[in-house]
């Protein structure tokens, strides 16, 4: 139990250092990386709670796809960041003004939070029992059982925004070299190969 | 071990299983060909569209549900469905002859309405708020994108990127709203939440009701989120602009029966005050702002925003009168938009289309043919019998005056009376004003389009015919009460 409680307190606390490090490096490169540590350590967080599909989609997705893309997103982008922040401290008063705000209204609504016990249902789909079933199992039977026809609907949204990109943007560029396979191997030997008898002691003058 | 999973039941989703396996093929056909594709594609998704039309109206009478009760097949599905494929169909075929004069006649367009069908049907039939989500959004992605077909021409962009914000936002919203409905109710699916909500709803309920009408106001273009309409069809190329007016305007409003009337019948009173009070601005809007406008397209956008306003009466009668209402004006909408927009397409000298209502002068003397069917749409959409327009008008005002809502009907009178000036300044400019040059003649599937629209709103009054269509539609509102 206290090496569950250990690693959960290392877990959390180098998830929120490293949250805090991603707005508060100067370096944009850092401030990905950083974003990295946190999703790994996010990741951590959810093998403590059993979840270890959730866990490994985490690092597969957001730390192979996502954050790999910023990286390269602000690569390729040159923005200077310490300049974009330049002038954010003259705001600072009325961003602390709504941020307040915020705060007081967020305990309000804490403050005052009541459940309507008739609102607790059961849910569409029960979470399974964690020893009988692993929740990749479970998540399979939803998402591909239960919400087929969901799961079916959202892949030809995918495939309409495919297309959509595709048919705005794609465009035939002229002037390009391309290599055409079938016409190189249709070459023969006298559409490739030139014979030319180069008289002697002239030099290749009037040849070409 | 594999534990037995039981098989969903496909039968009653068979026509968008068509049209998806259907669509992927044509993605197939147009890679593989290249752009000597598209008249080929065309025709196939025209094709395919027939098919599901036919497996439609094959479907065994009666409700049926499955997925897991997300998905709904009965009357009032299969009369929307039926209307939204003639819509989208439609929309191809006039389409073919504009987009090769124009040079962007690629084959993604057919894919793309095909797509977009799918979406609307999946949108017609949605039992749950997933696949209500769902389904707008592939309707809407298609929509974005032909919005914007034309991509070197600046006002055609504009317009897709303008449709896309503003469509984004309106997702936001109508999501946020199910997320309030489903937090207060527990439930996404629709029978369930409408078991939950009974008696005096809590405030979050209401707040989620707002949020969700609102998003679906700006999907059929209500005011007040009517902004993006005009610049969205004056912009798209003009079939683009011919089926946003027709098919997904259609299977929009058939979203909003099914969700007030299907989901939050216990709580009438909560919502019609906010269909009330959309239904009044969008008349409003429709009738005033169109009256100064000189390109026809734009007018076509606030006449259909106005029309809107119209069919809204109907559900916010809430009762099945109302929704029987609102089938058959959506029905007759479309025809009268198809046939509009037909002669629009037609106004071509050149190979420059022409798009202003000046544009028309003299056009009873040089087409008399044309002139005159776009007179009978005309008329009918300004409610003058004994065309089709004025029987929609009619139903819908009967219907909210059974249901106690006489100031809103009355109101709707008023409005369709302003109304009527700016279409029959079309036919004055039409039939009184100098000729400004012959139009090049009609394409044919543009003659075809005229002409069976134009044969049924003349001919709509003729005995038998509306108390059929009139029956079709009965049955279609009684099976979602």
């Amino acid at each position: 139990m206290t090496v569950t409680a250990a690693f959960f307190y290392l877990f959390s606390t180098v998830t929120v250092a490293s949250a805090f490090m991603v707005i508060a490096s100067r370096n944009p490169v850092q401030s990905v990386l950083f974003l990295i540590l946190a999703f790994v350590n996010a990741a951590g967080l959810f093998l403590l709670m059993g979840a270890e599909f959730l866990a490994m989609i985490l690092v597969v997705v957001y730390v192979g796809a996502v954050a790999v893309l910023f990286l390269f997103v602000v690569m390729m982008l040159d923005v200077d960041f310490a300049e974009l922040r330049e002038g954010s401290l003259q705001y600072l008063p009325i961003g602390a003004l709504i941020g307040v705000v915020f705060l007081i209204e967020l305990i309000l609504v804490v403050g005052t939070w009541a459940i309507d016990p008739n609102l607790i249902r059961v849910p569409a789909a029960t979470i399974p029992p964690a020893d009988q079933v692993t929740n990749t199992t479970a998540l399979g039977r939803v998402l591909y059982t239960h919400y087929f026809f969901a799961f079916q609907a959202a892949g030809l949204i995918l495939l309409v925004a495919m297309i959509g990109a595709i048919v705005l943007t794609l465009r035939e560029r002229l002037g390009v070299k391309r290599q055409d396979i079938s016409r190189q191997v249709a070459r023969t030997q006298e559409t490739a190969i030139e014979l030319r008898k180069v008289p002697f002691r002239e030099g290749l003058k009037d040849v070409a | 071990m594999i534990p037995a999973v039981a098989l969903p039941v496909f039968g009653p989703a068979l026509p968008e299983i068509i049209l998806s396996l259907g669509a992927l093929v044509l993605v197939l056909v147009g890679a593989i060909q290249g752009e000597r594709s598209t008249r080929l594609v065309n025709w196939l998704a025209l094709g395919l569209l027939l098919a599901a039309l036919v497996a439609v109206l094959m479907l065994p009478s009666g409700r049926a549900t499955t997925f897991g009760d997300a998905f709904v097949v009965d009357g009032f599905a299969k009369f929307m469905k039926v209307l939204a494929l003639i819509g989208s169909g439609a929309a191809i075929v006039m389409s073919t002859d504009y987009m090769r004069r124009e040079g962007i006649d690629r084959f993604e367009y057919g894919i793309l309405i095909v797509l977009s069908t799918l979406g609307m049907m999946v949108m017609i039939s949605a039992n749950d708020l997933i696949a209500l989500y769902l389904g707008l959004e592939l309707q809407s992605l298609a929509a974005y994108v032909i919005a914007s077909f034309h991509r070197d021409n600046l006002r055609s962009t504009e317009a897709g990127l303008k449709y896309f914000v503003l469509g984004a936002l309106s997702s936001g919203m109508l999501l946020y709203g199910a997320s309030l409905v489903y937090g207060f109710t527990g439930t996404v699916s629709f029978p369930g939440i409408a078991a939950t909500l009974k008696g005096t709803p809590g405030i979050g309920i209401i707040l989620g009701i707002v949020f969700v009408a609102a998003g679906i106001a700006f999907k059929i273009s209500a005011a007040p989120f009517h902004m993006w309409t005009p610049d969205v069809y004056e912009g798209a190329p003009t079939p683009v602009t011919a089926f946003f007016a027709s098919a997904p305007k259609m299977a929009a409003m058939a979203l909003a029966v099914r969700i007030f009337v299907g989901a939050f019948p216990g709580i009438l009173a909560q919502w019609q005050q906010i269909i009330v009070f959309i239904s009044i601005v969008s008349m409003a809007i429709g009738s005033f702002a169109a009256i100064g406008q000189r390109n026809i397209k734009r007018l076509m956008a606030y006449s259909s925003i106005g029309n809107v306003g119209y069919a809204l009466i109907g559900l916010a009668a809430g009762t099945a009168a109302g929704v029987q209402g609102v089938v058959v004006y959506m029905a007759i909408y479309l025809a009268m938009t198809l046939g509009a927009f037909a002669v629009i397409l037609a106004m071509r000298r050149g190979q420059a289309m022409f798009e202003d209502i000046e544009d028309l002068s003299g056009a009873a003397r040089t087409h008399p043919v044309m002139a005159f069917c776009l007179a009978a749409m005309l008329f009918s959409l300004a409610g003058i019998p004994p065309l089709a327009g004025f029987f929609a008008k009619f139903y819908v005002f009967a219907a909210a005056i059974e249901a106690r809502l006489v100031a809103l009907a009355v109101i709707g009178v008023v409005t369709s009376v302003i109304g009527a000036y700016y279409y029959i300044r079309i036919v004055k400019v039409m039939y009184f004003d100098e000729p400004r040059g012959a139009f090049e003649p009609m394409d044919v599937n543009l003659r075809w389009v005229l002409g069976i629209t134009s044969a049924f709103v003349l001919l709509f009054w003729l005995p038998g015919i509306p108390s059929r269509v009139l029956a079709a539609a009965g049955a279609a509102a009684r099976s979602l009460f």
